[in-house]
């Protein structure tokens, strides 16, 4: 508790200067007195007395000050008369002020940048959503091996009845709350629109502790009862688009998926629900699952897992102790269900590692970018420290009469970094500044057609507590060295002449060229990974995903949102069909319910499989996709055996089904399994054909079991048309529109786009962003380092004028000098490459997992980063260069 | 500016306490007190002395007040705080320790 005597005492001594100095001054006066009084008493006359009281007392003056400084006054006087002083140092020096400043903003504003996504999309990404430090994420496990339904990064859903038991006998948690977004077509205005929404728990706002800004959220009696509760929570963008804020609205009914909803609640303004990159636009209860997820009605079924949940913890209670808990939980279901649970776990994660929504997505790109925009901060400081020796050279003079007068080392050093502290508080504004200005980036480079991405930067007070911390950080990593420097001073030395020595030899050139070789080593890390990413990305380009990607096109038909029943949706799909295959130039065209590379999941269940026998462990599980006749043509991927599916698999024929080559491999040990027989759900579905092997969500994805099943045997009213034609995807467009319009007036097809378009979009979305920011980055620090460089060898060269006089009056010609000063950088940069590439060998494995089908050791991606950093060293050293070369011998010898 | 050596300005700290430790004292009366217990053998540098109590009172170890002296002049008074009690009592018990080993070691040798 001292510091709470001693804070009043510290603000006194800064604020109330005077009156405590009026207070010394009474002090001592009095203590005078008291002496003088004493000597008089022993018989002294007063004017003697006067002066035999100040004499025992001593420098009065002196008493005072040490007083002072024993308040802590002096740190304070010091600190403000060096900010005075340093503004008006950079103030006389506009140039090389303004250049340290830009340094700096770029580094510092690149750093709150990148923070502040992180902070608005990982750390607290749901704006409004109150205490989100202690949400977690429930993400499932399967520890069966091999045929897990997962997605990359191993997780699954969980299913409601889990849930709900979850629920019921967790008790360190404050609530549950289950989450899925959907889709589904709105007309706003006049235009049909594609929005998200939510499958939610009833609890959903109450647990999350948003406060609905009209009408109110759901009750607990919406969980039950299938199909039972049309209700519906719209965001605040759809109730101001689409219902012009209209404050009755509440009663009101919107048809969603077919069904009308009563609209009994808005949710505030900056609510945008809980899922990554999406902004979400209505919410619906649990009950209407079934409405807007496919598959069926999963509420009763364990084994559809479904539910993208998270939950809240009680106060107090660590992640750790809430997970403990809830794997007890799982056990007990997992002895309790065996058919479904078999090797099911739950993890508790913190929302930043949340693997379904866009955090998957964001936080290798993040994290990365991170770790780049900090290195072109070092990059960044370094410059500046350079700048800042070359101005100590220019200030010795002043420096060298500051110590003569006296003035200590450790008072000099805190001059100088004071006025580095200057720079960076000027630059973290501007830094500030530039990261608000970017803080909608992020979207911008994972734009989508259709739905806007909602991928927003935050700064709060955590965005500027870290900028601060970058700040002082680096003011201490540009203004130590040279404040060092500047304070090692040796007075006899400073009044040699420094033009008299050997070019490039000095003492502090070599502190200034160990600078450029840091520079131009972390330039190098940065130069190859981003020709790495940049060579991944085209190779992910050219790679085959299996089915042939050119002259093939795709579009979606939502049936569902125009309010289709199956009879009419599947008569209009046989005549849209039809026709499409009509149309000149179409090759072929067929019907499927997902889209390769897209973030709609595929269908999966547990599969038995006759005449295989599980591992005790183990629950074959697989994924699979609703087609149509012709699918495999149109997608250009090959049959091994078997036939295609025809209008002659409908509903009423046998369940049939197509495998693939893993399929085969793994149930039936690559046997040709025509005919052979395997059971999904209840039904058994015989094997009528083994497909080629095909990526189905992501390039990266490792070969997994996945098997098709008629469109028409599992219907789904959301289709998607692939169309395989040579002709221009704009005219196809146009046919396409003209065809629906026939069938239904009231109809639209969303965006008719290539297959390459869709996975440009789609799958290479994270690589193209972290290629654009490498590319940016990367260059940004190629600049910064060839300026060092630049600085560097330009100086050297002034300061060695006498040197190349001397040298051209004995006989050195132009050409001597140009190879003497280019070799000196290239010197500089060979250190700096060899150090680099020593680094990047070591440091590009580390976003290995970001690389498709290269070598994070690529000869090619360093042979390349070596040409670009060699080329710019080149440009950077020429200029001083031929300088050297326009030395006048007379004049240099003269001086 | 000659600052007296660790051991020297720590003593001072503690004789400072010590002799505001009964009763609240101005400046003056701290340096008379403690060159009269010590039978004038510790005289107290009086351009230290000032110093001194400014940065205890800056460690919150002492308080100051002002108040009316003897002869009816105003004077800053120090007396001790909490803190300043228990400091006070460490370093006491310190230094009976360190000076009972010196003894021990002076007399036996």
């Amino acid at each position: 508790m001292r510091w709470l005597h001693k804070l009043p005492l510290r603000l006194r001594s800064l604020f109330r200067k005077q009156q405590a100095d009026q207070e010394l001054d009474a002090e001592l006066q009095f203590h005078l007195q008291a002496q003088i009084d004493e000597y008089i008493a022993k018989g002294m006359p007063v004017e003697e007395a006067r002066h035999a009281a100040l004499r025992s007392l001593g420098p009065v003056t002196q008493i005072k000050e040490e007083c002072r400084e024993m308040r802590r006054v002096n740190f304070f006087d010091n600190f403000v008369q060096d900010l005075r002083f340093g503004f008006r140092m950079l103030v006389r020096n506009p140039s090389f002020s303004v250049m340290a400043v830009l340094c700096l903003t770029l580094g510092i504003g690149a750093n709150a940048a990148v923070f502040s996504w992180i902070e608005g999309l990982l750390l607290r990404p749901f704006p409004a959503v109150a205490h989100q430090e202690t949400l977690v994420v429930l993400a499932g496990t399967n520890r069966a091996s091999g045929d897990k339904v997962a997605n990359a990064a191993g997780y699954t859903a969980t299913s409601w009845p889990d849930f709900l038991d979850f629920r019921a006998n967790c008790k360190l948690f404050d609530s549950f709350i289950a989450d899925k977004i959907m889709g589904t077509t709105i007309s706003i205005g006049d235009r049909a629109e594609r929005v998200a929404g939510s499958v939610v728990s009833a609890n959903y706002f109450d647990a999350l502790g948003v406060h609905p800004l009209l009408g109110r959220g759901f009750q607990t009696a919406d969980e039950t009862g299938r199909s039972a509760h049309p209700v519906t929570v719209i965001s605040y963008w759809m109730w101001k688009e689409r219902y012009h804020s209209d404050p009755e609205i509440i009663g009101k009914t919107q048809i969603l998926n077919g069904v009308q909803h009563t609209i009994i609640g808005v949710a505030p303004e900056g609510f945008y629900g809980t899922f990554v990159g999406w902004p979400i636009q209505f919410w619906v209860p649990v009950s209407m699952q079934e409405v807007f997820e496919p598959g069926g009605y999963k509420l009763e079924d364990r084994s559809q897992r479904w539910i993208e949940g998270f939950a809240r913890l009680k106060p107090g209670v660590t992640i750790e102790q809430a997970q403990e808990e809830a794997s007890t939980v799982a056990k007990r279901l997992e002895a309790q269900y065996r058919a479904t649970n078999r090797g099911q776990d739950i993890k508790l994660l913190p929302l930043w590692k949340a693997p379904f929504n866009g955090a998957t997505e964001m936080l290798p790109v993040l994290s990365i970018t991170l770790v780049v925009v900090f290195v072109v901060l070092l990059i960044a400081c370094s410059n500046v420290s350079n700048l800042l020796m070359v101005r100590a050279f220019a200030r010795q003079h002043e420096i060298t009469i500051r110590m003569a007068v006296g003035a200590r080392q450790g008072r000099l050093v805190q001059q100088l970094l004071t006025e580095g502290l200057i720079l960076s508080t000027i630059s973290v504004v501007g830094g500030l500044a530039m990261a608000y200005w970017c803080r909608n980036l992020l979207a911008v480079f994972f734009a989508t057609s259709g739905v806007e991405a909602h991928l927003k930067g935050q700064i709060d007070w955590r965005v500027l507590v870290f900028s601060a911390g970058v700040c002082l950080i680096s003011t201490l990593m540009f203004a130590l060295v040279p404040a060092m420097q500047a304070g090692k001073v040796d007075l006899a030395d400073s009044l040699k002449s420094e033009s008299g020595s050997v070019f490039g030899a000095r003492g502090k050139a070599r502190v200034r060229s160990i600078l450029v070789v840091v520079q131009v080593s972390l330039c190098f890390v940065l130069l190859v990974s981003a020709v790495l990413l940049i060579q991944s990305m085209q190779r992910i380009r050219s790679s085959d995903p299996g089915f042939r990607t050119e002259s093939l096109l795709t579009t979606g038909l939502d049936l569902v949102a125009a309010g289709y029943d199956e009879t009419r949706a599947k008569d209009f799909q046989t005549r849209l069909i039809d026709r499409v295959r009509s149309l000149p130039g179409v090759e072929s065209a067929a019907l499927a319910r997902v889209r390769p590379f897209s973030y709609t999941t595929y269908s999966s269940g547990l599969i038995n499989v006759e005449g295989y026998q599980p591992r005790p462990d183990e629950q074959p599980e697989a994924e699979y996709n609703q087609i149509g006749p012709d699918y495999f043509r149109t997608m250009g991927i090959s049959l091994l055996s078997g036939r295609e599916f025809t209008d002659a698999d409908s509903e009423t024929a046998p369940p049939v089904a197509i495998v693939n080559e893993k399929m085969v491999k793994q149930y039936w040990r690559g046997e040709d399994p025509i005919g052979k027989r395997f059971q999904l759900k209840d039904k058994w579905l015989r094997i009528v054909g083994v497909a080629r092997m095909a990526k189905y969500g992501s390039f990266g994805e490792s070969p997994k079991p996945f098997f098709y099943v008629p469109l028409r045997q599992d219907f789904s009213l959301r289709a998607i048309l692939n169309i395989r034609t040579s002709k221009d995807p704009t005219l196809i467009a146009g046919d396409l529109a003209r065809i629906i319009h026939d069938l239904d007036a009231n109809l639209a097809p969303t965006e008719v786009i290539t297959m390459r378009q869709h996975m440009n979009r789609s799958a290479l979305r994270s690589q193209q962003v972290m290629v654009a920011l490498l590319s940016i980055f990367g260059g940004l620090a190629l600049l910064l380092a060839a300026v060092g460089l630049y600085g560097v060898m330009s100086y050297a060269v002034s300061q060695s004028t006498r040197e190349f006089g001397l040298r051209m009056a004995l006989g050195a010609r132009q050409t001597h000098l140009m190879k003497l000063v280019l070799s000196h950088g290239l010197v500089l940069t060979a250190i700096g490459v060899v150090l680099g590439a020593t680094s990047a060998l070591l440091l590009t494995r580390l976003f290995a997992t970001l690389l498709y089908k290269i070598s994070p050791r690529d000869p090619l991606a360093f042979g390349l980063a070596f040409l670009a950093m060699t080329t710019s060293s080149l440009a950077a050293c020429f200029f001083p260069a031929w300088r050297a070369t326009r030395t006048d011998p007379v004049r240099a010898l003269k001086d | 500016m000659g600052k007296p050596t660790d051991l020297v300005q720590g003593t001072l700290d503690v004789l400072i306490l010590k002799t505001i430790e009964l009763e609240p004292m101005h400046g003056w009366g701290i340096a008379q007190r403690i060159r009269q217990i010590s039978d004038e053998v510790l005289q107290v540098n009086q351009g230290a002395l000032y110093p001194a109590l400014h940065r205890l009172e800056q460690q919150a170890w002492i308080r100051s007040q002002w108040g009316e002296s003897d002869n009816n002049r105003r004077a800053k008074y120090y007396s001790l705080t909490r803190e300043g009690e228990m400091y006070l009592r460490e370093q006491q018990a310190q230094w009976s320790r360190l000076s009972g080993a010196i003894n021990l070691v002076l007399e036996t040798t």
